[in-house]
């Protein structure tokens, strides 16, 4: 009797386990596959340049900062480096300054095209960059925008705008509207309303929002290196220099570029998820 | 000094029309209770009255003052929200002061008024807390503070104790009374519940479907209500309506009962009766018991009279079995007569 009724409580216990087993190995699968690469990138950008050549190779890093130095000290770099902090900085501004009004009217007003905004929104990411660049170009030239971080900056921003009106307005539409419609009774004005009782709530969420846009224009280098020539960002200008450069400069660069990226998204990690709806709280 | 009236107010959501025309003048000092169903427009005209919504035709004056193309903060009113609406990012402090700010109003005053409306609704300890560290109810609280340090004309109340649970809300429902009467303001409060609307009101205004059905004190409208939707949504047992046909010039035969009666050219009318307006014994309508309930004070039964439901509140003395044949006599001077057509009071 006790036999009988075990088996299948058991049965239903290997599976829940073996299921559990799956997800787990499936994480360390993925995360293996997202951070083993990073992982070897600081290593050799952490290793003397003899070591990064050598075989085998090592998996702990010998802390030599010979190439990082190098790196940082090798002409150009740091002019690019102050480029790409330039064009990050006003694609951050344009970001918020155009995606948090346009958030703020998706999730307060009710006006007609309101979903096919809001589709329109995305669909600026489904045009290919390549296919852009040239028309493009050939307008920056015309209208003097090439080779300018504020050229650069706008294109950036294009590209930063979908990800700040989907934060922003999942954002504003987490904010009861009678906050608001208390404060105007309490005798603010629209815009009042919004600088004393939604701006102090917002503001975090803004905050990641531009960090975000600001990692976008970091990261992005395809728009970076066909706009410009003189006034390159860090990333045109490593795929432009490190392409000829020895291995162990590729890799100093290669973590210059990630690991400040990487930093900043975990810091908003969680207002990402807020973009898409997950609950983070 | 501040005399509230709507004039032919009408709000259209799209095809859908929330408000017909309605009218109702609110005098100074004066407890109106809106009341009504969910979607019966209730909500939508508080909410014009304040300023938060635009009405698509009518007038609305405050204090003899056309405010229907003002703002709300033009409009002297204060707001107390259904989800209280406590600002999450300022203290209890600062969220009673902020109105006052808003006003210029200089330091001294805004603390004056601060602790003395903190006084009144007893949250004077809970000053230096955020609106995440209160309970519902003390957040209520900071709501009604917050409403009465502007010491407006006109206190609009949105459902304000629905969230709370039901014996903060008796509490609070007595507390209210006596704070909003000390202050002197006029308010307009909405609600769904008939006992906190007749607890408070110094007029009730009966809402269905987008119009005022009877707008008048909280004993007229349980005694005479203007309409048969009145009678049968207050009251709980709600009223009794049988169909009466003519038997002579002026009176009426109910469910076999020959009863004296309005005057009227109509064949057919409706006879209503509230559950405890009738005495069991004597010469009366013919009821069969269906359902016996004690409720300690008085005892509910629910009775067959002439085919259809009826429902009687007798002293709980009366020793009633299922199935018993009663005989129900109403106090003839609590009969109301409807007519069946318009659903008006004769």
């Amino acid at each position: 009797m006790s036999a009988v009724a075990e088996t299948p409580v058991a049965a239903v216990a290997d599976a829940r386990k073996a299921g559990d087993w799956l997800l787990i190995a499936t994480a360390i699968l993925l995360g293996v596959w997202v951070l083993l690469p990073i992982y070897l990138l600081i290593v050799n950008a952490l290793s003397s340049p003899d070591q990064v050549t050598a075989f085998p190779k090592r998996f702990f890093p010998s802390f030599d900062l010979g190439s990082l130095s190098f790196f940082i000290n090798f002409a150009g770099v740091a002019r690019a480096l102050w480029n790409s902090v330039l064009v990050a900085t006003l694609t951050m501004i344009l970001a918020i300054c155009f995606g948090a009004p346009a958030g703020y009217a998706l999730s307060r007003f009710d006006f007609p095209g309101k979903g096919s905004f809001r589709f329109l929104v995305l669909m600026t990411r489904a045009f290919p960059l390549p296919l852009l660049a040239l028309p493009l170009a050939v307008m920056f030239i015309r209208t003097g925008l090439d080779d300018t971080a504020i050229g650069l900056a706008l294109v950036h921003t294009t590209l930063a705008l979908p990800f700040a009106v989907l934060i922003t307005f999942s954002l504003f539409s987490g904010i009861p509207v009678e906050l608001e419609e208390a404060a105007w009774t309490l005798g603010c004005t629209r815009w009042q309303a919004f600088r004393k009782v939604i701006l102090p709530l917002a503001l975090p969420g803004i905050a990641a929002s531009a960090v975000f846009a600001f990692t976008i224009s970091w990261n992005e280098v395809f728009a970076a290196a066909v706009l410009t020539i003189e006034n390159r960002t860090l990333t045109a200008f490593l795929l432009q220099s490190l392409g000829e450069s020895p291995l162990y400069l590729k890799f100093a660069g290669g973590a210059a570029l990630v690991v400040p990226a990487l930093i900043f998204i975990f810091a908003v990690r969680k207002y990402l998820f807020a973009m898409w709806g997950i609950a983070y709280r | 000094m501040a005399e509230i009236a709507i004039k032919g107010i009408a709000k259209r959501f799209g095809g859908f029309t929330a408000l017909h025309q309605v009218d109702l003048t609110i005098s100074d000092q004066e407890f109106m209770v809106l009341l009504g169903a969910s979607g019966c427009g209730k909500t939508t005209l508080l909410r014009i009255v304040a300023g938060l919504e635009r009405p698509s035709q009518g007038e609305v004056w405050i204090g003899g003052r056309r405010v229907d193309h003002l703002p709300p903060r033009e409009r002297g009113i204060a707001m107390v929200f259904q989800n209280y609406a406590v600002f999450p990012h300022l203290t209890v402090f600062e969220n009673i002061a902020f109105g006052l700010r808003m006003k210029k109003l200089p330091q001294q005053e805004v603390e004056r008024r601060v602790n003395r409306t903190a006084e009144l609704m007893h949250i004077e300890q809970l000053l230096k807390r955020y609106s995440g560290q209160l309970s519902g109810g003390q957040r209520q609280r900071v709501a009604v503070a917050r409403a009465l340090a502007m010491e407006p004309d006109v206190i609009l109340m949105d459902e304000p104790l629905s969230n709370l649970d039901a014996l903060l809300r008796l509490e609070m429902r007595a507390e209210l009374k006596g704070v909003l009467a000390a202050s002197k303001t006029t308010t307009i409060y909405v609600t769904h519940d008939q006992v906190e609307a007749m607890s408070l009101a110094d007029r009730i205004a009966v809402m269905h479907q987008g119009r005022i059905v009877q707008a008048a004190s909280p004993v007229e409208v349980y005694r005479n209500p203007a309409a048969r939707f009145v009678g049968s949504f207050i009251g709980n047992p709600p009223m009794n309506f049988i169909p009466a046909t003519k038997a002579a010039n002026d009176s009426w035969t109910v469910a076999g009962l020959t009863l004296p009666g309005p005057r009227s050219d109509k064949q057919k009318l409706e006879f209503a009766i509230r559950p405890e307006d009738v005495d069991a014994g004597g010469e009366g309508l013919h009821a069969t018991v269906r359902v016996v309930e004690p409720l300690g004070p008085h005892t509910l039964v629910t009775c067959d009279v002439a085919g259809g439901l009826f429902r009687a509140i007798l002293d709980s003395n009366a020793s009633v079995q299922v199935g018993d044949d009663l005989r129900l006599a109403p106090k003839p001077d609590r009969i109301r007569w409807f007519d069946p057509e318009t659903a008006n009071a004769l």
